[in-house]
């Protein structure tokens, strides 16, 4: 039997499309009703909730808990203070990508890591004698993502805390008289939140949330809309836009968080007190030769030129919001494959076609003409597109 | 003094697209607003605390994609909130009720009439190859008929060359819509009352004909050449309306360095020797242009912003002989909930895009029976949107803003005006929601009805046309407004039309302003 969430009792009545998928052996739904597109712009122009609880969550606690942490995480966990969380990843020696995800810092020596694989055996390993508990609350904890701009006043009205939470801060509170934890993240790239409870209160969080909601456009969105919002918001997807290297057979299967461009967690590397951890002296490394191969970019579809290939066959040139999780080649003006794409939708906001795309590091600057390839009355085409900065949507109250 | 490259006269949705293509092209411009919003018939009030109302237009489809990228209108705001639900339903309690599910739709189809489902199907694909086919006429200038220049002559040759590639169904049913009835061309199709009822609606929006007029087939495929995200003959609703829409439009063409003056209500354009000099505004101003466009209908374009004794009598003849004759009007309520529908409730889920009340072609046209003879109708058509369930800002929590277009209400009453029937007209509108949402009546916290003499009087629009000039075969493509002066130009050097009365015509289309400017940054760079 596929395991429910702590959430589905109100979810399972929710969802009238009957569709469902598996999400960490977890039954979530597609979508809600007839349209993922208007769960989409729930999410943009309103809020929408999602029920995030498949994640794996890990409690991380002990004397030694930074300590352990830090040495671990690629990102520096150091940086991070107690209500604070940060979005990290963790490397092997050779500095490629095992996995990434969020640490909470819920106190002084107390953390909550999520991740979208399991990663017990990794960390537990790592611990040695060192003073530090590893336990997996996955099943314990459920989790609601509420995400949008009006989201802010709407869980005010339950936990006026959340009015001052800084971007990836964490407050606690009650809701419904049961204890929840809030964190200011997401995986829109708009203004949201997560509450975290547990599992045995998720119902009566559920309602707590939907009544203080009703009237204000919020609706519940499934894992299409999730996509559609992670694509424009430039947020990688394991399995898709990168794989772990723990479980890759060639190096082509593998990532540095530099071609992801994560360049950003590591600003300041080199020139910090040497703070050990794995995949410490390749990522130095990489950066001193500048030897990745790839650079993750955005790339935006030239609108004239993709109708211009429809309308010479005859056809409607299609706008399908539905994102395509594949590898689609990318080249240069010299036709020389240059990259790839791995998601590509039409972004309903931006109103053009868009990819989550590697090209060669050289090519990255925002603006470089590129050709994407897909088939069109079963040929190969290729249409222009440039390459953009991620995230290719930013709204202003994302961080505000 | 003032002094400007070009000055656009009316800052409703085509002045505003004019005047930002025109400032794109390098121009010098601004943009002239006789209101106190710029937005024409495209605006959203706050008519009451927390209720946004679209006091006119209503509803986004026909805008031309390429205003979307040129104009990058994302960077200000652009946001067409898809419509996910289109509700029809009847007297007796029933309905069709299609979704986003297109198999489901089908079935839904089915329900009423096993015939229709494929039969929908392929009117849906036949229209999508008459779109495909009518399109790449609406983005530029008809040739001229009636000039010998060799490129107008190669345009006319371009026209007759596209109209060879297509299929001659495609052809056929091009032909059949411009010049049939749309009860003709749905009866080729469909066996369902209810199912015909609701598309035929599509054939009388905003025009005096009923389905069975010749003539309604032509309204038909107009309204069915808009697009949303690719997506034919489906409609959006922006972002706080229309309204935000055109907000949208003035922050690009700001973006673009036109420069928008509200109340700014132009008198006449200045020329000399039949050459343009500026404006005179109704308070003296003068401001000088070499360009002026006017964005406003043909009658105040040629007739009223110059005097007609400086254009050749035949125009002046074929303006005054323009129809306008409007027959639709708002009735625009504030809601303290949502209606209940007596078989499926009050749940959102039913109102989240248009609802049609117009359940058979009979129906629509015992509407128009009524027209005919002066009056508005006894049952009128009404399309319906409760527009706060599509972008919750619209209305404050729980409660709801429904916009209603109903037709029809002629402008031109037996017997009696609008001043006086104004009331009695929108009783007859919350009448006969009352029958179909039982309780509807109370509600009703608020009621603003616009009728035709009240679009005239506050958008300008002759007659309270909404299309600038009605949408019949004799003033459309070679012949709108005029024939011979349907490439934007006038007989006055430098003095250009951009309105919804040229060519492609009215609804939020942007198409006028856009082809417009090209003609004249095309004109600039000729002279």
């Amino acid at each position: 039997m596929i395991r429910t969430t702590p959430f589905h009792e109100r979810t399972g009545t929710l969802n009238q499309s009957g569709l469902w998928q598996h999400w960490s052996g977890h039954l979530v739904a597609t979508r809600y009703q007839a349209s993922d597109k208007f769960e989409y712009f729930a999410v943009r122009n309103a809020a929408g909730i999602l029920d995030t609880s498949p994640l794996y969550k890990y409690r991380i606690a002990g004397a030694d808990a930074e300590r352990f942490l830090s040495g671990i995480l690629a990102r520096d966990v150091r940086s991070c203070a107690p209500a604070n969380a940060q979005y990290t990843c963790w490397l092997d020696e050779r500095g490629y990508v095992l996995e990434d995800g969020v640490i909470q810092r819920r106190g002084d020596d107390e953390y909550l890591l999520t991740s979208a694989e399991p990663n017990y055996a990794w960390l537990a390993d790592r611990i040695g004698r060192l003073d530090v508990t590893l336990e997996e609350v996955s099943l314990q904890v459920g989790a609601l993502a509420i995400q949008g701009p009006r989201s802010r006043d709407l869980l005010c009205r339950l936990l006026p805390a959340a009015a001052e939470l800084p971007f990836f801060g964490i407050t606690t509170g009650k809701i419904a008289g049961r204890p929840v934890t809030v964190t200011r993240t997401g995986y829109t790239g708009d203004l949201g939140y997560e509450v975290w409870t547990d599992a045995a209160d998720g119902t009566a969080v559920w309602d707590a949330l939907w009544d203080a909601f009703d009237g204000h456009g919020v609706l519940a969105y499934g894992m299409t809309a999730l996509y559609m919002l992670r694509i424009e918001a430039g947020l990688m997807l394991l399995g898709v836009d990168f794989d772990s290297s723990r479980f890759a057979f060639n190096d082509a299967h593998r990532s540095t968080p530099l071609e992801l461009g994560w360049a950003w967690m590591f600003k300041g590397l080199g020139e910090d007190d040497g703070r050990p951890f794995i995949g410490r002296r390749a990522l130095l490394r990489e950066m001193a030769e500048k030897s990745s191969r790839w650079k993750m970019v955005g790339l935006v579809v030239d609108w004239e030129d993709y109708d211009r290939v429809y309308r010479a066959a005859g056809l409607i040139p299609p706008k399908d919001h539905r994102p395509v999780h594949e590898d689609w080649m990318v080249y240069d003006d010299q036709r020389q494959r240059v990259g790839y794409a791995t998601s590509f939708m039409y972004s309903p906001v931006l109103q053009r076609h868009v990819a989550l795309a590697r090209v060669r590091p050289d090519l990255a600057k925002p603006g470089t003409r590129v050709h994407l390839e897909f088939t069109v009355d079963h040929h190969y085409q290729q249409v222009a597109a440039h390459v953009a900065r991620l995230p290719l949507y930013n709204p202003a109250w994302k961080m505000a | 003094m003032d002094r400007y490259d070009a000055i656009v006269i009316g800052g409703g949705h085509n002045g505003l697209v004019n005047g930002a293509y025109l400032a794109r092209g390098g121009l010098k411009t601004l943009i002239l607003e006789r209101r106190e919003m710029v937005g024409g018939a495209a605006i959203t009030e706050e008519l009451r605390e927390g209720f946004w109302f679209t006091t006119f237009s209503y509803a986004l489809s026909l805008l031309r994609p390429q205003i979307i990228h040129e104009l990058e209108l994302t960077k200000h705001g652009f946001l067409p909130l898809l419509m996910s639900t289109r509700f029809a339903p009847t007297p007796d309690g029933d309905h069709l009720l299609f979704s986003r599910d297109h198999d489901a739709n089908l079935r839904e189809i089915a329900r009423h009439s096993p015939h229709d489902a494929d039969a929908y199907e392929q009117y849906d694909h036949d229209m999508d190859m008459v779109c495909q086919a009518i399109k790449p006429l609406l983005d530029a200038p008809p040739p001229d008929l009636f000039s010998s220049d060799p490129e107008e002559l190669a345009a006319l040759a371009g026209l007759g060359a596209h109209l060879r590639t297509l299929d001659r169904r495609t052809l056929h049913n091009v032909v059949r819509l411009l010049t049939g009835s749309a009860a003709d061309f749905l009866d080729g199709y469909f066996q369902s009352d209810l199912l015909k009822g609701y598309l035929a609606s599509s054939s009388i929006i905003g025009s005096k004909v009923g389905p069975r007029s010749q003539g309604s087939g032509l309204v038909l495929l107009f309204h069915s050449l808009g697009e949303h995200d690719g997506q034919f003959g489906t409609w959006a609703f922006h972002k706080g309306g229309n309204g935000g829409f055109t907000q949208v439009l003035a922050r690009a063409a700001e973006a673009f360095g036109a420069e928008i003056r509200t109340e700014a209500a132009v008198e006449r354009v200045l020329t000399r020797d039949g050459e343009t000099t500026g404006v005179a505004l109704a308070d003296g101003t003068e401001i000088r242009a070499d360009l002026v466009v006017s964005a406003l209908d043909p009658r105040h374009t040629f007739l009223e912003l110059l005097d007609p004794r400086e254009l050749p009598d035949d125009l002046v003849e074929d303006i005054g002989r323009i129809k306008y004759q409007g027959v639709s009007s708002k009735v625009n309520f504030a809601l303290d909930g949502l209606p209940r529908h007596p078989m499926l409730g009050a749940t959102p889920d039913i109102y989240r895009g248009f609802m049609n009340i117009g359940p058979s072609m009979d129906y629509l046209e015992r509407a128009f029976d009524d027209a005919k003879y002066g009056w508005y109708s006894t049952d009128p058509y009404i399309d319906c949107a409760i527009q706060s369930t599509i972008d919750p800002d619209m209305a404050p929590p729980g409660k709801h803003v429904l916009s209603c277009f109903v037709q029809y209400t002629p402008y031109a009453l037996r017997e009696s005006d609008w001043d006086a029937e104004r009331q009695p007209m929108a009783d007859r509108v919350q009448a006969t929601l009352e029958s179909y949402f039982p309780g509807f009546g109370e509600l009703v916290l608020q009621r603003e009805v616009v009728t035709p003499l009240d679009i005239e009087r506050t958008v300008g629009l002759s007659e309270g046309n909404i299309f600038a000039g009605e949408f019949l075969a004799p003033q459309m493509y070679f012949f709108r407004p005029a024939p011979g002066w349907a490439q934007y130009r006038t007989p006055i050097h430098g003095y250009y039309q951009c309105g919804s009365g040229t060519h492609p015509g009215g609804c939020v289309m942007g198409a006028p302003g856009r082809n417009a400017a090209q003609q004249i940054l095309r004109d600039r760079a000729a002279d």
